[in-house]
């Protein structure tokens, strides 16, 4: 296993350094791992009960995932939560699209400014980004809106497209530009023929990245939106503030099952810009 | 590449041919100007406007010029070094204003605001208030100020509280940001340390959580990324996703988490229960240390992932000469590798550091009053207090203070540095 000139002090040093990376792979994923068997719990607690250590599967149901289902509210949530994140991802992503590729071309002037104004949103805290969107929206009336909500994660949501299709223009020959507009093309018909193919998967990803930005946001949504506006995470959030029941880890178990799916489509899409790029 | 060809060829040119490729280069900077125009106006209206307005809250506060502008100018013309109260004109005057403010139920807006700059006046203006509203106005007219002075034991015959509402009206002020930095003025004017520290406390509390929380990720993640960039690229492919899936998870999922293993009947204290090794459950939860241990766990990834990406680019060839010239295996490490990786740790400390030093939703979930952060302080006065300017004040301290960690950073190390994953 080991080449026989490694003294034993240096075998002991790569086994520890093992056991340390192990030891932060559990740390990573214990606490991911364990709401699982708890949102099966029977009874109406945060733990693990005598019955479900000893595998008896009259202490385990599907009790809290039918609650999700049964509760209006939870339901509202979900629905809200897929309508923000959708149209906020739509709007990042054509505007970050869009001045990404404005971004990387070498007449672009001010350059670094731009993109300083442009990836700011990333960087503020979000307290006070919802503080100050509450003072602004409020006069505008969009606060306790849809408007006001989809606008303010479309806003947080742009720096990630941004980032994510620079990286996929950083390898793109716009001599292809060229060639597409002498042989005749429009622009429009180049956009979508010459350059979209090629940057797709940086702009997909940037998409999911926005999207995860808005379904996973909370701090604006607490400022910004009525009642009528809660998402997921606010439905959560307020869960775990006031009583907190198993249905929460229920929700919790299936957010994980949904950022799996993201994780897995980025991956294959990272590969495939890979192979873009490489030009494979 | 185009312009270089141009450049090279300029001096062959013709000076319409230089005036055309002129135009040609304005047209092309238009194009790029005209593809990022969209996303400027469109972050200049939702988000630096935003920004924009919360730093202008913090020192522009109208509310009690709005209340009592009358009052407000007829005090202008007050001394307020005299040590006298007003004359009886201006008195009559505010009863006037308070009585109508009574009426519209405002005269509590007003309280609240005269309070801040004078503790305890609250009740009084709210008492004489609802007293004065009773009046009519021919007999404030007449008398006012008399029926004000004999409310409440002589305390509207106090010039302090006078010289309060004449400063709670001013337009633009700085006393938010005093407040926010635990100062005040004093009855001459100057600028004095409080005696309680609030908000210094907790800014240097949010400091010192987000330094534990850099050198923690540090520490868990280094070994980790080293281990990861060692491994064969497919196990390391394999094991990244135990990196990732968390990346990827909801922070309220994992904070869920985190309350499900610490709360007092939770994971770790029943396990520790059943194995003996305590007695009684500990306090896990609610406390400096259970916010600590789960942004940790959250922001994780922040460091492991760009730590990850320079390590990978590091030959090994390096270190591999540092011992085969002789050098012992830890000297060599910490002399020849980690200086390399020093870009990897200094990008992921930065995330990490700005990330959490605004943090809001762990800390006001687990945090229990010992691990509040300086973010739950804003949010209480946004939602609880209702001090809107004091908070837009602590947002801009706040904010000046990221500002700032970003120039020092920009400045030794580089922003251009980051990478997503």
């Amino acid at each position: 296993m080991f080449p026989s000139y490694f003294t034993f002090w240096q075998k002991m040093g790569i086994y520890c350094l093992r056991l340390a990376a192990w030891a932060t792979l559990a740390f990573l994923m214990i606490p991911i791992l364990v709401i699982f068997p708890l949102s099966f719990n029977a009874e109406p607690y945060f733990t693990f009960t005598e019955g479900m250590l000893r595998l008896d599967l009259d202490a385990y149901s599907f009790k809290w995932y039918q609650e999700i289902w049964n509760d209006d509210k939870w339901i509202l949530a979900i629905k809200n939560s897929f309508y923000i994140g959708f149209w906020a991802t739509i709007i990042a992503t054509v505007f970050g699209t869009f001045a990404a590729i404005g971004l990387t071309k070498s007449e672009m002037p001010l350059k670094s400014a731009f993109m300083a104004l442009l990836i700011s949103p990333m960087i503020v805290p979000l307290i006070i980004t919802a503080a100050g969107m509450f003072f602004f929206y409020s006069q505008l009336n969009l606060a306790g809106s849809f408007t006001g909500v989809i606008i303010a994660h479309a806003a947080l949501g742009t720096p990630f497209v941004i980032i994510t299709v620079n990286a996929s223009l950083s390898g793109f020959d716009y001599s292809l530009v060229r060639a597409s507009m002498g042989l005749g093309a429009k622009p429009v018909y180049t956009f979508f023929k010459v350059i979209m193919p090629l940057i797709r998967p940086g702009v997909i990803s940037g998409a999911l990245f926005a999207f995860i930005t808005s379904f996973d946001e909370v701090v604006v949504v607490l400022f910004l939106a009525g009642p009528e506006q809660r998402t997921i995470p606010r439905q959560m959030f307020s869960g775990l503030r006031e009583q907190i029941n198993p249905t929460i880890l229920a929700v919790a178990v299936l957010l994980v099952v949904v950022s799996a799916l993201m994780l897995i489509t980025m991956e294959l899409l990272r590969a495939r810009s890979e192979k873009i790029r490489t030009g494979m | 590449m185009s312009t270089v060809t141009l450049d090279n060829s300029n001096n062959k040119l013709s000076t319409q041919e230089i005036k055309d490729n002129k135009n040609n280069q304005r047209r092309r900077k238009l194009i790029s100007l005209f593809f990022v125009t969209p996303l400027v106006l469109f972050i200049m209206v939702s988000f630096i406007l935003p920004i924009g307005t919360m730093l202008y809250r913090s020192f522009y506060n109208p509310t009690v010029a709005k209340l009592i502008p009358q009052t407000l100018s007829a005090l202008s013309k007050w001394d307020e070094t005299s040590n006298q109260i007003p004359n009886a004109d201006i008195l009559i005057t505010f009863t006037l204003e308070l009585k109508s403010l009574a009426k519209q139920r405002k005269a509590g807006k007003l309280a609240e605001e005269i309070n801040r700059s004078l503790p305890g006046s609250s009740s009084l203006i709210k008492f004489s208030a609802r007293k004065i509203a009773k009046q009519s106005d021919q007999v404030l007219a007449k008398q006012g100020d008399q029926l004000l002075l004999a409310m409440k034991k002589d305390k509207w015959k106090n010039p302090k509280l006078w010289n309060s509402i004449k400063k709670s009206g001013a337009i633009y002020t700085d006393r938010y940001y005093l407040t926010a930095l635990d100062l005040k003025r004093n009855s001459a004017g100057e600028i004095v340390q409080r005696d309680t520290k609030i908000y210094l406390k907790l800014f240097w509390k949010s400091l010192k959580i987000a330094l534990y929380i850099t050198l923690l990720t540090i520490v868990i993640g280094y070994p980790l990324s080293y281990y990861l960039s060692t491994a064969p690229t497919k196990t390391a492919n394999i094991l990244m996703v135990f990196v990732l899936l968390p990346f990827w998870t909801s922070l309220l999922v994992r904070t869920t988490s985190w309350i499900a293993l610490l709360q007092t009947n939770g994971v770790v204290n029943s396990t520790l229960q059943s194995l003996h090794m305590i007695a009684e459950p500990m306090d896990l939860l609610y406390n400096q240390f259970s916010t600590i241990l789960a942004m940790t766990h959250i922001l994780l990834p922040f460091m492991i992932l760009p730590l990850y990406s320079v390590m990978k680019g590091i030959d090994p060839s390096y270190f591999r000469a540092a011992l085969s010239l002789g050098g012992k295996p830890i000297p060599a490490f910490i002399r020849i590798y980690m200086p390399m990786t020093v870009p990897g740790i200094s990008a992921g400390a930065l995330l990490v550091f700005i990330i959490s030093i605004g943090y809001y939703i762990t800390p006001a979930l687990v945090g229990g009053t010992d691990g509040q952060m300086i973010s739950n302080i804003i949010a209480f006065h946004m939602q609880s207090s209702n001090n809107w300017e004091l908070a837009a004040a602590l947002g801009s301290l706040l904010l000046g203070l990221i500002i700032i960690i970003y120039w020092i950073y920009d400045r030794f190390v580089g922003i251009s540095n980051i990478k997503l994953g």
